[in-house]
């Protein structure tokens, strides 16, 4: 064979694989990739769900739209990462001072069977006055956790009780609903308050 | 069996006892406990968690193997862990290998002591002993200071 012939077929195949490189980039990590589902949480005006907060008001996403939001997930039984991430948001919205009362801060829980009204209103109560304690029907539930994105499950423990796996990062919205980002679970403080202040400072360009 | 005592500031002092001092014993007798606390509970029924570090001042490896407390039917060490999806899970963390020199944390989001079916509820101001079982048959046994519900970390 020619080395003309060569480097011409070595050409070729070098494209045809660049070619095939980039279409396979394109779809699996570039802009045509499908929406990563399980991934982003919805807009809040996207959500539907019909919870209870502490105090007995009927709740839904569309109460959250009109403030910049914080939402967790957890449960009163958990002993270690639910207080864990009630004190760092209540540290957080310590340091924002005044701007904290400016937000919906809210606790939905995955275990409604123990997480009664009660227990939440009682719990809550140990932290930062703004944080709000949702509860509700599991079917409920499962659907906010499925706008959010989220996800929990009952796993037996070996008392006979149980615990709860379920995600434990905070969801961030601007007052529209948009998600503005999340805060993952032991974040330092240092990257927390500067993005909570980001979701709040997007409400007052959005209100330009 | 929990005894009340009067907290000034959290820095509570811990009364760190050896429990069986004797010559057998390998490795536990220089295990040294520091900043040990816990929060508080609602009621009985949720379980409570208690934090600490547990130092192996020895030369030889300690091996934790147990807890006991008056305060909790099942006290046992877990380990929280969050995965790369931000879920967050718990488990036994079974036995703790402390090397000479090193220590081990028990802190928020990871491993924890934890106290299952308590006898009474956790009250903040008061504190109650914790007894570490090792693999030597030794055992520490630390007064544990109940801070709040929303304490994070041994300072409140």
């Amino acid at each position: 064979m020619q080395r003309r012939q060569l480097l011409l077929y070595g050409a070729a195949g070098a494209g045809v694989l660049g070619l095939t490189l980039f279409v396979g980039w394109w779809r699996v990590d570039g802009p045509g990739a499908p929406e990563p589902k399980g991934q982003r949480p919805l807009p809040l005006s996207a959500m539907e769900f019909r919870l209870t907060d502490h105090e007995e008001n009927e709740v839904g996403p569309g109460n959250l739209i009109g403030r910049p939001t914080m939402v967790f997930f957890g449960f009163t039984y958990c002993p270690d990462v639910c207080p864990t991430t009630l004190s760092d948001i209540s540290g957080w919205l310590e340091e924002l001072g005044d701007e904290a009362s400016e937000m919906n801060v809210v606790f939905i829980t995955v275990d409604p069977e123990r997480d009664t009204v009660e227990a939440m209103a009682e719990y809550v109560g140990y932290f930062h006055p703004v944080i709000r304690g949702w509860t509700g029907p599991e079917d409920q539930i499962a659907r906010a956790a499925e706008g959010f994105r989220a996800s929990f499950e009952r796993v037996p423990t070996e008392g006979g009780g149980y615990t709860m796996n379920h995600t434990a990062s905070v969801f961030l919205f601007d007052a529209e609903g948009e998600l503005v980002t999340m805060i993952d679970y032991h974040e330092q403080r240092e990257f927390a308050v500067p993005k909570i202040q980001r979701a709040l400072t997007e409400d007052v360009e959005g209100a330009t | 069996m929990v005894k009340k005592l009067r907290y000034t500031n959290a820095l509570a002092v811990l009364l760190t006892v050896a429990g069986l001092s004797a010559p057998a014993l390998a490795g536990s007798e220089d295990v040294v406990v520091e900043n040990a606390w816990s929060r508080a509970s609602i009621s009985v029924n949720r379980p409570g968690a208690a934090y600490m570090t547990v130092r192996n001042t020895g030369e030889d490896a300690v091996t934790l193997t147990g807890l006991a407390t008056p305060l909790a039917m099942m006290p046992e060490i877990h380990e929280s862990k969050t995965n790369s999806d931000g879920v967050s899970s718990m488990a036994p963390a079974g036995e703790i290998t402390i090397e000479p020199g090193q220590s081990v944390a028990l802190e928020p989001g990871g491993l924890h002591a934890m106290l299952m079916k308590l006898q009474e509820p956790m009250t903040e101001g008061e504190n109650f002993p914790l007894t570490l079982t090792f693999s030597d048959g030794g055992k520490v046994t630390v007064e544990v200071p109940i801070l709040g519900i929303a304490a994070r970390g041994p300072e409140g």
